[in-house]
């Protein structure tokens, strides 16, 4: 698929601009601050509605505007679809799709696909834990929108379960460290009883939605890792091996299976959690915080032996995000047997001169690729397409 | 900001639910400019909603008296049991008029961030009306979301302990009279789980 036409009013730094892309490859260049990534932002809010630099929409509507819209024009097999976005900060988004008003704009998503590479995507090699848990669950909205549902419902029962954990510490411990006894036959009256009956609830609810969710990373991961170790290998031209290990809060045998690679069937992964929640139910109680489950997880990046976190250099980590968004790309693009808009954002000033002509090749046969970059000339040459030029929120073209 | 009272009853219909500070001021208004007899109507009928309604003693339902107008009607069938998180839950199961039985109002649903555990609902005395032995079905109708169905999970724990009481949940699906497209995924896909074999 690829955009042939985008527009935004009020978006960021925008009074309004209109753009009319072509498949192949586009390059916006301009200085920064000028309004570059705004404009790959506005694509990719078309695609995930959401941004990737900023968590509320606030920031997106330009200052002292009341609202900021969004127009793009999808092209997939022939057939074109126009999203239209309303963002009012604070307020639910409005969505049109091909004129019509959507009553769910959640509904838009699927009509385009991207994947954006930006700078703050070196956060996944060397941020924290939730970035990259972050990482797996949009790829698996992506993939298929129904996660996006499980995904917030597992929040939820996370929220409700901590809050529990919290209110019936004192009445538990209470008790002394063992917890007491597990009453199958609950007398209600029981203040600590019923307490314990009621995390064995939220423990269900969260084995049952947490191992679905477990479950889908689990299987993306498997699907991604091939593609990972190429598309790092293909970058970087060098030895080590990139890979990506699940590392699960479960109980530590569990943990290592599914380390090694290992993915249990569903009901098999939801006894899993709900064993390792027996094992640390006094902890939890005593700390009065829930210790197990996806929402603590992590994915261990490493490069060769050692992991990128910490060891790699600022070149591989660059490379490594890089890879990671690649290999997104082509699971996508398997997946769905058409091209998404494959969007770097300032990715070539950071890189050398071979990994750039490599990533050039590599990028050749995208059906539209958009790239920003502050000076024109680190983009190689072997890139030739549409060229704009971004200066104080206007847009100019020149085909170069 | 209005003078004094004014401003005092536009704060105390902005608590209301689902009333927010432009609404309150509108409602505000159009009491200031109303008869005299028609807001003298309305404060009598909250204060007399507020003196005369209490629960009913078994069921936890609005009621006038002591106990409410469906555990009163000897018609009812005693030996099912509803239960809801609301009166106003009690009032819709009963617009379907397919229910004959009888309900209990749990007044919410557990949800540990607002501070709602078993213990501020009314679990004990649904136990006690079935310790009476007369009750053979315990149908669950909490709201189908995370909070309902842990309410739900809960008491179905709870009847454990009595064997001989079929315990069930309503199922959920989707609307009569919809479109399949327009379902979304979560409602079609709990309808996939709960599908009906018709041959």
């Amino acid at each position: 698929m690829h955009v042939r036409f985008l527009s935004v009013a009020d978006f960021r730094s925008y009074e309004g601009a209109d753009l009319a892309l072509s498949p192949g490859v586009t390059t916006l260049v301009g200085l920064n601050g000028e309004g570059k990534t705004n404009l790959v932002e506005a694509i990719g809010y078309v695609a995930t509605l959401s941004s990737h630099r900023v968590a509320n929409d606030a920031p997106l509507v330009r200052f002292g505007a009341e609202r900021a819209t969004v127009r793009a024009a999808v092209v997939r097999d022939g057939r074109e679809s126009v999203v239209e976005l309303e963002i009012t900060s604070g307020r639910a988004n409005r969505a049109r799709l091909n004129r019509s008003a959507l009553t769910r704009p959640r509904d838009v998503l699927g009509t385009l696909r991207t994947v954006l590479f930006a700078p703050e995507d070196l956060a996944l090699v060397k941020g924290d834990p939730s970035e990259r848990r972050r990482f797996l669950d949009d790829l698996l909205v992506q993939r298929q929108p129904r996660w996006a549902a499980v995904r917030g419902d597992y929040d939820k029962i996370v929220k409700q379960r901590n809050a529990l954990l919290k209110s019936a510490m004192p009445v538990l411990s209470r008790r002394g460290r063992r917890g007491g006894r597990r009453p199958d036959q609950a007398p209600v009256a029981d203040e600590a009883a019923s307490a314990l009956h009621t995390l064995d609830v939220w423990n269900d609810h969260l084995a049952a939605v947490g191992g679905q969710l477990l479950y889908a990373r689990l299987r993306l991961l498997r699907d991604l890792q091939p593609l990972l170790a190429e598309a790092y290998g293909q970058v970087s031209a060098a030895d080590s091996e990139a890979s990506a290990v699940y590392r699960s809060s479960l109980h530590e045998e569990a943990a290592a299976a599914l380390a090694a690679g290992e993915v249990p069937e569903p009901d098999e992964v939801r006894g899993l959690i709900l064993e390792s929640l027996a094992r640390v139910r006094d902890q939890e109680i005593e700390r009065g915080v829930g210790l197990v489950g996806p929402h603590r997880d992590d994915v261990v990046l490493t490069l060769g032996e050692l992991p990128a976190k910490g060891y790699a250099s600022h070149g591989e980590s660059w490379s490594f995000a890089l890879a990671l968004r690649l290999a997104s790309y082509r699971l996508l693009r398997h997946d769905l047997g058409d091209d998404p808009v494959l969007i770097l954002d300032d990715v070539f000033a950071e890189l050398d001169v071979g990994r750039r002509d490599r990533l050039a090749d590599m990028i050749a046969d995208c059906e539209q690729v958009i790239i920003t970059a502050a000076v024109g000339e680190d983009v190689p040459d072997a890139l030739t397409g549409a060229r704009f030029h971004v200066k104080h929120g206007t847009v100019t073209g020149e085909v170069a | 900001m209005y003078e004094g009272v004014v401003q005092d009853l536009i704060d105390e219909l902005g608590r209301l639910p689902g009333v927010g500070p432009k609404s309150a001021q509108r409602l505000a208004f159009h009491l200031l400019q109303a008869d005299a007899a028609d807001v003298e109507r309305l404060t009598a009928a909250i204060t007399e909603v507020k003196a005369k309604v209490r629960f009913c003693e078994i069921c936890g339902n609005v009621a006038e008296g002591q106990t409410c107008r469906i555990c009163n009607d000897p018609r009812r069938d005693g030996s099912a049991i509803c239960v809801v998180e609301e009166p106003k839950d009690v009032v819709a199961v009963e617009r379907t008029r397919e229910f004959r039985g009888r309900y209990h109002v749990l007044g919410g649903a557990i949800s540990p961030l607002d501070g709602i555990g078993p213990d501020s609902l009314r679990f004990t005395e649904l136990m006690s009306r079935l310790a009476s032995g007369e009750v053979r079905e315990v149908i669950i109708a909490t709201d189908p979301n995370l909070e309902g169905e842990a309410t739900a999970a809960y008491l179905a724990r709870l009847l454990r302990s009595f064997e001989d009481v079929k315990v069930t949940r309503l199922a959920s699906g989707l609307p009569v009279g919809g479109d399949l497209e327009y379902a979304d995924e979560v409602t079609l896909g709990r309808a996939f789980e709960g599908r009906k074999t018709l041959t």
